[in-house]
């Protein structure tokens, strides 16, 4: 076996000329024009559900510039020094979460962001990469599948920013945050008796946890249930995303015609609801296709993480690559009526900034550990 | 035994975590699957459904009142209008919290605290999106003191709506009622889809007897509204295609009123309580019809408060009583031309029978005594004198003779003891008494029995015998026509608001009174003989005729006070009077109008009526009526 850097004089005979700058950029191109398709998409409802505002268009696209300069510039980091970064990454998080804490503690109030003058920056957006990366780490140097005890410090490093976020109070982030960590632990290969066993202990544990949510968070879940029980209250965030998506038919409405979105029926209709717009708008046809393309990002995610090598490459990657996909799934879900609303924005189409930015960055990452891999010459 | 110690085998990892990878992807797939499975439910399965959610939740149907048809008198003066009007409205499903919002309105003084639980009731009469009008005509001062709190009541605004205006306020308002809010009563009697977006509905009077000529056909207009309710002009770049159904005017009514006859009635009448009715005998036509004291009508359109109502309720005068349809009063000696006529048809008396008045009459076999009303004794009379001269000896022992059944007979058709059928609702049918109608109205059998001395004070219009002023007014057209009646109307034709084709109401004819000429001429020379020489209107009506005239007066007494009026020192003796009647026709020869006054305590019909129904006659005849 001999190990190589990618060897230029290798590819030059079946490599295009752009391709090879996408390879000196270390960017997967697949992947990137996967990624531009959605954002474009995006842009294009964004107007639409903004309420023809060509300036949320216009900030929505300039955060996505923002987030592939990110991605760029991560995708040229070296992997080794990613790796060496995880623990300074997830203390600095867990510190500035810390701060949060304790500031809306002072605040008496919801308190998820720090006010950094130019702009609102959420720490624990930070630890949605930080907190895989970390696990990534731990487990870089140790036997897979990971001994009891490298589980439970595993379980450790994955529960305290959990807590933090579940505190501030922010349910729908710190659920997202303890998905990506625990991806990790399964890819790493976690028993299927252990897997067994913790969804047991997770389930009394859930039956328990329940009288320790807010009162807001209990309605939520409870009129998930049955949203018909108070359609002008609780239930009428998915009652009315459900009327958009299912009026919408299989052509839908037109571009900018959707009456749920544009007589503002459907709230949070740039945000967290932009998908029920895609539905009323974009029909069937249009939701497909955006499915279609999110699941064409995740499965050459997930293929360029079956690439890597390293420990810490291939758990991280996966790790990216799904977490991803359960972004949209728990997004589409909810707003489509099969799960409770929690919150989660609709990777790279919802305006919002932080979670735009987040997102490219775990691909730039993603790109980095993969297209930094050693080839194995035959 | 083995140390534990495991040492990391990059190849089986990479199997594994190989194998992780497909069993995610399929995950990952099957619920790709189930999201897309969920789409086509919603999309495909569901769609129907959800299309009439998303129709149902943007367009609103929202009513487009008609405008009210206006009433105009007879020369095409109007007396009622629509004029525009702000009023604040207030959609129920739109408003977070209704007690509050109405407490805060009374607040900032835009509500009465009087009205706060009738406001409550009306806005939930109404379907929760319905827009309810919670106070009429704001003046410019409340509109801007609403704008400043706008902010503060979601689900409240102003709007700009056609309220009913009366420009000539209390003028003939009994006869053309007035327009007030639609009450739960009101809509237990209208089809709630058809008046859906009417606010005010005919109250009285022209008002409510035409109020479906009058109220057109609502029409309505499909509105895109957003979220909060608005009204928006489109649906993102899309404008949709909403229907509109115009509204249909309502129909204009010409009265037969001649609003210088009402005004000259009115003002004769002055501060007394009192009726005037004129009807043209031609066709029954109301030429006036007055009702003292009236109200402003405008102050129901916009809004009556409980205190105002309360002191209209509570006026010893009664306001908003009317007088003329459904006051009942003994008629007095304006029933003698009629009990004369009756002695001429039954043959009990002749023209010329001359009878001795000595001031008393006594029935045979009796010696209860009958006095002489006023003028002590007449002396020897005959027919035409003792109307004119109104001797109630004579009209006594000709009652007598008649007896109350044939006298009764005879007055039913000249109107008495039922409605007139007046073209507007409530009217009282008075009281015509016979034998027959004692036996039925008394429940002790003794006093069941008719004794003779009633039918004796019958004949002067005493006793029982109870009448309206519109029914003394018709009797005396009957007369001033010799036995032709028509049905007496306020309204006599209806103009098409949209094209200005009038339909004209054809006059309905009523029961005539069968006599000859002669008699009928016999006893309208009597009523001449009232307004001449020694006649008992002679120095009042009568002064300086330019035209003949042919009336009676009457007088009426009073027994007590009324039952739903309160006891007040200073009053009773003025309200212990007698009333006093006049009626009359002219030209006496080829009659263009007859009149019936009624001034309540007004003392001798001669001085307190007749000098009214002298302006009313002249007002129509001289000063040039059509």
């Amino acid at each position: 076996m001999t190990y190589g850097s990618l060897d230029a004089s290798y590819t030059r005979r079946t490599l295009t000329r752009s391709a090879r700058m996408l390879a000196s950029l270390k960017v997967d191109g697949p992947l990137l024009v996967g990624l531009a398709l959605i954002a474009v998409f995006g842009l294009i409802v964004m107007y639409s559900a903004s309420g023809r505002d060509i300036g949320a268009v216009l900030k929505s696209a300039t955060r996505i510039g923002i987030g592939a300069i990110v991605m760029l510039a991560f995708a040229r980091v070296k992997p080794g020094f990613l790796r060496r970064a995880a623990p300074v990454l997830y203390l600095a998080g867990i510190a500035l979460l810390v701060v949060v804490d304790v500031v809306g503690y002072i605040g008496k109030g919801a308190q998820r962001w720090l006010d950094l003058g130019f702009m609102r920056f959420q720490p624990s957006e930070i630890m949605k990469i930080a907190v895989p990366m970390m696990c990534a780490w731990y487990l870089h140097e140790r036997p897979l599948p990971p001994s009891p005890a490298h589980l439970l410090v595993s379980a450790a490093l994955i529960f305290v920013p959990v807590a933090l976020t579940v505190a501030q109070p922010d349910l729908g982030t710190g659920m997202l945050i303890a998905i990506a960590g625990v991806l990790v632990i399964l890819l790493a290969g976690l028993q299927l008796r252990i897997i067994l066993a913790l969804a047991g202990i997770a389930a009394v544990g859930a039956w328990f946890g329940w009288s320790f949510l807010h009162d807001y968070q209990q309605k939520r879940v409870l009129m998930f249930l049955d949203p018909q029980t108070d359609p002008l209250g609780a239930g009428y965030h998915i009652i009315q995303s459900q009327i958009a998506i299912g009026s919408g038919g299989i052509f839908g409405k037109g571009w900018m015609n959707g009456s749920q979105a544009q007589l503002e029926f459907l709230p949070e209709r740039s945000t967290d609801f932009i998908f029920a717009v895609i539905g009323e708008e974009f029909g069937l046809v249009g939701a497909a296709l955006l499915l279609l393309l999110y699941t064409f990002v995740v499965g050459r995610a997930m293929y360029l993480a079956m690439q890597t090598q390293e420990t810490f490459a291939r758990l991280l990657a996966g790790s990216i690559a799904i977490t991803f996909f359960v972004y949209v799934f728990i997004n589409a879900g909810m707003v489509s009526g099969l799960l409770p609303v929690v919150g989660v924005p609709l990777p790279l189409v919802s305006y919002g900034g932080t979670s735009m930015v987040t997102v490219l960055a775990g691909f730039g990452i993603l790109m980095s550990l993969y297209s930094h891999r050693k080839l194995i010459r035959s | 035994m083995a140390a534990n110690v495991r040492i990391k085998d990059h190849w089986q990892e990479q199997r594994m975590f190989g194998r992780r990878c497909l069993v995610a992807g399929g995950i990952v797939a099957a619920l790709s699957i189930l999201l897309l499975g969920r789409l086509v439910t919603l999309q495909v399965v569901r769609h129907d459904y959800y299309t009439d959610l998303s129709q149902g939740n943007r367009v609103r149907i929202e009513p487009l009142p008609a405008p009210r048809g206006l009433i105009l008198d007879r020369n095409g003066t109007v007396v009622a209008e629509n004029r525009p009007a702000y009023q604040l409205e207030l959609v129920r499903e739109e408003v977070p919290d209704l007690p509050g919002t109405l407490h805060r309105l009374v607040d900032i003084g835009l509500l009465s605290a009087d009205d706060l639980d009738d406001t409550q009731k009306l806005v939930k009469s109404h379907r929760s999106f319905d827009s309810v009008p919670i106070r009429l005509r704001l003046d410019d001062e409340e509109i801007a003191t609403f704008a400043v709190h706008r902010f503060e009541f979601p689900g409240v605004d102003i709007r700009t709506r056609l309220a009913r205006s009366y420009p000539f306020g209390e003028l003939a308002v009994h006869a053309l009622g007035y327009v007030g809010a639609i009450s739960e009563q009101d809509l237990g009697r209208i089809d709630r889809a058809a008046y859906s977006g009417t606010t005010l509905i005919g109250k009285l009077g022209v008002e409510s007897a035409f109020e479906k000529e009058l109220h057109g056909q609502n029409g309505s207009r499909e509105i895109l509204v957003n979220a909060q309710g608005r009204s928006v002009q489109r649906q993102g770049a899309f404008v949709p295609n909403l229907r509109t159904v115009t509204p249909v005017a309502g129909e204009d009514l010409i009265l037969a009123l001649d609003l210088g006859v009402q005004k000259v009635a009115e003002d004769a009448l002055g501060a007394r309580r009192g009726a005037v009715v004129a009807i043209d005998p031609d066709n029954g036509d109301v030429l006036a019809f007055v009702s003292r004291p009236g109200f402003d009508p405008n102050t129901f359109g916009r809004g009556i408060t409980r205190t105002e109502y309360r002191a209209l309720l509570d006026n010893i005068d009664r306001p908003l009583f009317n007088r003329a349809l459904r006051g009942t009063y003994p008629s007095g000696s304006t029933i003698k031309p009629a009990i004369a006529l009756a002695g001429l048809v039954y043959d009990v008396v002749q023209p010329a029978d001359h009878r001795f008045c000595a001031g008393v009459y006594r029935l045979p076999g009796s010696s209860r005594m009958f006095r002489e009303g006023r003028s002590g004794r007449h002396g020897s009379v005959d027919l035409v004198d003792a109307i004119a001269r109104s001797c109630d000896v004579y009209f006594y022992d000709l009652a007598n003779r008649l007896g109350v059944d044939r006298i009764a007979e005879f007055l039913a058709p000249l109107g008495f003891g039922h409605v007139t059928g007046i073209d507007i609702e409530g009217e009282k049918p008075g009281l015509l008494p016979s034998r027959e109608w004692k036996r039925k109205a008394f429940a002790r059998p003794q006093d069941q029995v008719w004794f003779p001395g009633e039918t004796v004070n019958f004949g002067i219009g005493q006793g029982y015998f109870l009448v309206t002023p519109l029914q003394l007014a018709h009797y005396t057209s009957i007369l001033a026509n010799r036995g032709t009646s028509y049905k007496p109307r306020l309204v006599n034709a209806i103009r098409d608001a949209v094209t200005g084709a009038v339909t004209r109401i054809a006059p309905v004819k009523g029961a005539s009174v069968a006599a000859t000429p002669a008699q009928w001429q016999t006893v309208v020379e009597g009523m001449e003989g009232a307004l001449r020489g020694r006649g008992t209107a002679a120095a009042t009506a009568g002064r300086n005729m330019t035209y003949t005239i042919a009336g009676k007066t009457g007088t009426a007494q009073v027994f007590s006070v009324g039952q739903n009026e309160k006891y007040v020192e200073k009053d009773v003796a003025e309200r212990l009077r007698d009333h006093s009647w006049f009626i009359a026709f002219a030209p006496a020869e080829k009659p263009r109008i007859a009149v019936a006054v009624l001034v309540e305590n007004g003392g001798f019909g001669s001085t307190g009526a007749a000098p009214i129904a002298r302006k009313v006659m002249d007002a129509w005849l001289v000063k040039g009526g059509a």
